[in-house]
């Protein structure tokens, strides 16, 4: 008896699988040669360009010491780590063989030029809203960047999540392909920075909690999220800045790397800044700011100006208890740059108005007090040292606990010293 | 790593790993003195120089985070050693032993640029960070206060 049902589980097994491999098989675009430079009018190569960094492509598909757009970026999912591929036009280890229509294709589905499912780690559910003009003008961007051969990083994911075709599964349960369509109630701003936010620009990927499947999470959309040892905040009203973020404050944030209201980009966001965003006109980042206004509720509170915050009359001055050690580090390493009094100097981060500071996680808090902010990230030529060789787990700890409650009206971070030393340990490996 | 930055106005290529605190590229590539070093972790203030205009300590501070920066120390504070800090530091007879004084001024150098009219409050708060081993901290107060003065009757 038990032998025959497990034939029977065996046999439906095998159909299951042998099925999934046929619906999951598509058809190989036929290679083509390499198209060289001169295929593509300039025009559409700068416009290319400036879709790419809207996009970030460099960002995923350049490692630290690696070349641009030859991939190797690992990302830690919990499946394992996958890691990035070579977009470069290099016939063997990067995409040079890929005909407009292979490379239309793995943007808006998924699939290889040879038929093999991508993963998801690769954000096809947002670029599947690119419209083809776009598409076109990426293609040739892409295409006539100089060929590079790097020949791709092995993923270690395991079984069963290194089974290409059951990506299929997760397509039919997650992915809805489909160009951008505009919300004719809204107005053209809208739908621009709509259009850029959701689809090249991918911003829920990171600021969207995903499921156990590894899907972003329709129902939390834009809750902020963790990843890679940061905390991607929240882009919706449930954002616990004290200042709300407007669209003028988001736009200037997404210039210039930081405003004094919100303080300085860090980590992979003064990537997307910097290097990506900045090739974006004014006119596409208001678009973007403007959406992301409607989405956190902001656009109907009144604006802020560094005038009405400076009222409150901010004064970080410390009648610090000499028994609190996380008062006693502030006091000596941090208040000689974050010391405010009356109108706030944006080369003065003002802690009370902080974002990492008041986030419901403190991983930015602490990435940025490890390894501090480079003069290129953030606002540029502002540049804070990290403490990772100055400070303990527990003194970073002491002094998380004391600003958070000293600055802020958020509840008390739980786990603060084993948070630190996780993230002190964390090889970003890149 | 090849990094090329400026110095007191003056354009250095330097060759160094890029963990290399600033503290050592001024010293001991660049050869300027002034600058000290304390306690190598940033808590004493004795290594402050500027980091495009800004003061920071240079022995927390790789070599990899100033790509570009233009670096003031002491030395170029004023090309004739003029600034209003260090006549004020002078006319006080602030220092005792001097090995903070540097780094003292540099910091309240960003201190009266931020505050140009300083309290005791600004102070306290801003040179806490800068160590004075042999207790000069009142005749430190009393020469930022009269730099102050001088820079704002300038203003």
């Amino acid at each position: 008896m038990f032998r025959r049902l497990s034939t029977v589980f065996l046999a439906a097994a095998l159909i299951a699988v042998v099925g999934l491999y046929l619906v999951s098989s598509h058809r190989a675009i036929a290679p083509v040669t390499f198209l060289g430079v001169r295929a593509f009018p300039d025009e559409q190569i700068v416009r290319g360009s400036v879709l790419a960094g809207a996009a970030n492509c460099a960002i995923c598909h350049t490692s630290k010491s690696g070349q641009l757009f030859a991939g190797g970026v690992p990302f830690n999912t919990k499946f394992g780590i996958v890691y990035s591929t070579n977009i470069t036009p290099d016939s063997i280890t990067g995409i040079g063989e890929w005909s407009e229509a292979a490379f239309a294709r793995a943007l808006r589905e998924g699939i290889a030029r040879d038929g093999s499912q991508l993963f998801p780690a690769f954000p096809f559910d947002h670029f599947t809203k690119v419209n083809d003009e776009d598409v076109k003008a990426l293609y040739a961007f892409i295409m006539t960047q100089r060929p590079l051969s790097r020949a791709r990083e092995p993923n270690q994911l395991a079984f069963p999540f290194n089974i290409r075709a059951l990506q299929v599964g997760w397509k039919w349960l997650f992915f809805r392909p489909g160009v951008y369509q505009a919300d004719i109630t809204q107005t053209a701003q809208w739908n621009r920075g709509a259009y850029l936010a959701e689809g090249l620009g991918h911003c829920s990927a990171c600021h969207t909690p995903r499921n156990s499947f590894g899907a972003e999470s329709v129902s939390v959309k834009y809750n902020g999220a963790t990843i890679e040892g940061w905390f991607a905040p929240a882009l919706n009203a449930s954002n616990s800045a004290p200042v709300p973020w407007s669209s003028n404050e988001l736009y200037s944030y997404l210039r210039n790397g930081g405003t004094v209201m919100h303080g300085s980009a860090a980590g992979v966001m003064s990537d997307v800044i910097h290097n990506g965003l900045v090739k974006l006109s004014d006119e596409d980042l208001h678009a973007i700011a403007n959406y992301f206004a409607a989405i956190n509720g902001s656009s109907h509170a009144t604006t802020e100006s560094i005038e009405t915050i400076s009222a409150l009359n901010i004064t970080s001055a410390t009648n610090v208890p000499a028994t609190d050690p996380g008062a006693q580090i502030y006091r000596a390493a941090c208040a000689s740059c974050h010391y405010n009094r009356g109108v706030l100097h944006i080369e003065r981060p003002e802690l009370t108005l902080n974002n990492a500071l008041n986030a419901p996680s403190a991983n930015n808090f602490i990435q940025v007090v490890l390894h501090g902010i480079g003069r290129e990230e953030g606002l540029p030529e502002l540049m804070m040292p990290g403490y990772a060789d100055v400070f303990s787990d527990l003194e970073i700890a002491e002094l998380a606990a004391y600003l958070r409650r000293s600055r802020t009206a958020q509840p008390a971070w739980s786990g603060l010293e084993a948070a630190v030393a996780s993230i002190r340990t964390k090889e970003d490996g890149t | 790593m090849k990094e090329t930055l400026t110095f007191n106005g003056q354009t250095v290529t330097v060759e160094a790993d890029g963990n290399t605190p600033l503290l050592w590229i001024i010293r001991d590539s660049v050869g300027l003195k002034g600058t000290k070093y304390g306690c190598g972790i940033g808590m004493c203030g004795a290594c402050t120089v500027h980091v495009d205009g800004r003061a920071i300590r240079s022995c927390v501070t790789p070599l990899s985070a100033v790509r570009g920066a233009k670096i003031t120390t002491i030395e170029g504070l004023d090309p004739e050693g003029q600034h209003p800090l260090q006549k004020a530091w002078i006319a006080t007879q602030a220092p005792q032993c001097g090995y903070c004084q540097s780094g003292q001024i540099m910091q309240a150098a960003t201190l009266l640029k931020d505050f140009p009219h300083v309290n005791d409050q600004d102070i306290d708060n801003v040179m806490n960070g800068n160590l004075c081993r042999c207790m000069a901290y009142v005749r430190i107060r009393k020469a930022i206060k009269l730099a102050a003065m001088e820079l704002l009757q300038n203003a």
